[in-house]
């Protein structure tokens, strides 16, 4: 905890640009944490410059913002923003265009980009069906179904890679259905590492998409009805561009989810350089046989998911 | 295209049972307060809530029927302008007001035209390429009235459509509804032809209206008659002008602002229930001794101090306490406490300078007069409702 304090008053005034002033080995010495409050105001404000807290008066204007807030909120930023310091300013920067190259590095990179984009299109496909259904169908049985929406949430997904398995695999139901009709085998394929992803994805951008049609309500679908549109039409012209901000933040969330995607893919999946092996199982398996590659590999997936947010951001997040 | 409505609903303790019917052409207001089954009725009428029971015909057509029939909301005909204006955010202006011809299968191009008509109609064709969110909310709701009204609905719901509105912005939408309200009622409509094309628009001229409302204002200027509902039932119906005068309930004389003492009609007057006479002007279907109301504005109760002596011509004096005082427009309105024969209590309207002088403040006793000239005497309705189908 101590520690965060200690190095944020040297990382953050050099603007996150890894200097020697941070230990590489990251373990720090031991501050009081307590004693950060008066020097407080100068870095968690620059931290936080997209707040536009500046100074001391500006903070004194501002009645509902308790001081004592700064703290642990201070420490949940130094908790995000350090380790991905720590990583920058492990990185060996000689040697990182060469390690991003290599071919291993590459079909990593654009397996995830494809299998993250068509698990994003499947989310979109199924998942805006589901929200629609769940959100405006009346019934008992709408609760359970929304609970059991939410497993993958709260499973863990090497548990749902798993089931996965036991579903689809050679000795699953339906995998051995597909195999004796159809001669399909699906564990260990690209396909799986589809399914995997929208398995564990999916959730993100239904709850979103739930979410903001239980806030907007019926009543513009009521109105549409009203002027002789039938339901078909209301949900082409009414629903869905009214849930397009929803829609877009609830992609965006599930294609960084997806991009992320580790337990439920190397459990189903496997880790078949080319054909299952995407960017996180890349770093997994370089973290065993070098370092240095893995750490270029995971900043590349940071470089990734940032221009991800940073390109779907105004539709996304400002509300 | 006249609307007969005949429905039961039951909602957990609370039951709406209601029968009525709106002539081709005619306005029909819904007044009561919430709570009495307005939303209910709207949902009834709309196709949202099949009822327990009942039948909802418009034109002759049976568009629910229990058991059996239950037309879908976008196939009854039935347009709806609520309290606010729902104007689709992600489309223009114009877009909105051709939405309901594009639904029902008109052209692009047509359903363009025809927009612009209506928007033209509502004095709102300068803002047919903006964003609802550019708009005021009077603005907003013209544009409203035009997408219902482009819809061409059979029968139209105006759900207090002016409540939500700024008191700037009422008197002209007010207007306006009145405008295409009584224009179907005179069949005239001067731009009836340019609009023509609508193929429903022909028989626009037969539209009717159902309009829920809290304000007596609105049920006077759009509507021909009045339906005033409480608890579920309807418990006083007639021409708006004849019932808002001399309302027969006292939760009517309440919506229409005005005092109701009820009792006994007598000779020149009434015996209020509490045995205390109410001198005023009886009128000609009173019969003395049968069950009647006496009526009075809120302007025509002078107030004074408790204790005022009694001087001049005002024959009916009474002593009660102030239960309210609220702002109402320019003057202040004084509610006393409820009493025997008038449980609303009595309200008056005062000036704020005579409230300060008086020292008035909820608790003060003070000693009401009014003219008996001020009274006017009216039969009672058989209380508490005198419609055989109202009853639960």
């Amino acid at each position: 905890m101590a520690r965060r304090d200690g190095r944020r008053r040297d990382a953050v005034p050099t603007d996150a640009v890894p200097t020697d002033a941070v230990p590489t080995d990251a373990v720090p010495t031991d501050d009081v944490p307590t004693d950060a409050v008066p020097t407080e105001d100068v870095p968690t404000d620059t931290v936080t410059s997209g707040g536009g807290l500046r100074s001391r008066r500006t903070r004194n204007r501002n009645p509902g913002l308790p001081w004592v807030l700064w703290i642990p909120a201070g420490l949940a930023l130094a908790l995000v923003v350090l380790p991905v310091v720590g990583l920058l300013v492990r990185t060996d920067y000689a040697r990182l265009p060469e390690l991003l190259t290599s071919s291993a590095a590459l079909s990593a990179l654009r397996l995830s980009l494809v299998t993250a984009s068509l698990s994003t299109i499947a989310c979109v496909v199924l998942g805006v069906p589901l929200a629609v259904v769940l959100a405006r169908a009346r019934g008992r049985g709408v609760r359970l179904v929304r609970a059991v929406v939410l497993l993958p949430l709260v499973l863990p997904p090497v548990v749902g890679g798993l089931a996965l398995l036991y579903l689809l695999g050679r000795n699953g139901f339906l995998g051995y259905l597909l195999d004796v009709v159809a001669g399909v085998s699906v564990p260990f394929t690209t396909t799986a590492v589809v399914i995997a992803q929208t398995f564990v994805a999916m959730p993100f951008l239904v709850v979103s998409l739930e979410g903001a049609l239980r806030g907007s309500g019926q009543r513009y679908e009521l109105v549409a009805a009203t002027l002789g549109a039938r339901p078909w039409t209301v949900f082409r012209r009414v629903t869905v561009p009214l849930l397009l901000p929803a829609l877009g933040s609830g992609a965006v969330l599930s294609f960084a989810r997806a991009l992320g995607e580790f337990g439920a893919t190397i459990t189903f999946a496997g880790s078949l350089e080319g054909v299952t092996r995407t960017l996180p199982l890349e770093v997994y398996a370089q973290a065993q046989a070098d370092v240095d590659s893995a750490v270029a590999l995971a900043l590349l997936l940071i470089v990734v998911a940032v221009v991800v947010i940073a390109v779907a951001r105004p539709k996304a997040f400002d509300r | 295209m006249s609307l007969h409505v005949d429905v039961a609903v039951r909602r957990g303790r609370f039951t709406l049972d209601v029968a009525f019917e709106v002539p081709a052409g005619g306005v029909l207001a819904v007044l009561g307060p919430n709570g009495s089954g307005k939303s209910t009725l709207l949902q009834c009428l709309a196709g949202l809530l099949v009822p327990g029971r009942g039948t909802v015909t418009l034109g002759g057509r049976t568009l629910t029927s229990v058991p059996g029939v239950q037309v879908p909301v976008h196939d009854r005909g039935i347009g709806l302008l609520a309290q606010d204006p729902l104007l689709l955010p992600h489309l223009t202006v114009v877009e909105n007001v051709a939405f309901g011809p594009r639904s029902q299968g008109v052209s692009r191009v047509r359903a363009r035209a025809q927009a612009r008509a209506w928007l033209k109609e509502v004095d709102a064709a300068g803002f047919a390429r903006r964003r609802p969110a550019q708009l005021s909310g009077g603005q907003a709701q013209r544009v409203a009235v035009a997408r219902a009204l482009a819809g061409g609905p059979r029968a139209l719901l105006l759900d207090e459509p002016l409540s939500a509105l700024d008191v700037d912005a009422s008197p002209a939408v007010r207007g306006l509804l009145r405008r295409v309200l009584r224009r179907s009622h005179s069949r005239d409509g001067h731009s009836g032809d340019e609009l023509s094309g609508t193929g429903r628009e022909v028989t626009g001229g037969d539209r009717c209206a159902v309009l829920v409302t809290h304000d007596p204002l609105d049920a006077l200027a759009l509507a021909d008659d009045v339906v005033v509902l409480d608890a579920g039932r309807i418990v006083e119906r007639g021409p708006v002008k004849e019932v808002l005068a001399a309302p027969r309930t006292p939760f009517t004389a309440r919506i229409a602002g005005l005092n109701l003492v009820s009792g006994l009609a007598a000779d020149g007057g009434l015996r209020a229930t509490d045995g205390r006479f109410v001198a005023g002007v009886p009128s000609g279907d009173c019969v003395a001794g049968e069950p009647a109301v006496a009526v009075f504005a809120p302007g025509a109760v002078a107030v004074h101090p408790a204790d005022a002596p009694h001087t001049g011509s005002p024959r009916n004096v009474v002593d009660a306490r102030v239960s309210s005082l609220e702002p109402h427009g320019a003057v202040i309105s004084l509610r006393t406490a409820g009493e025997a024969g008038a449980e609303a209590g009595i309200a008056a309207d005062l000036t704020p300078a005579s409230v300060a002088e008086l020292g008035l403040e909820p608790g003060s006793p003070v000693r009401l007069e009014v003219k008996a000239a001020a009274v006017a005497v009216h039969p009672a309705v058989e209380s508490p409702s005198p419609f055989p189908a109202a009853e639960p």
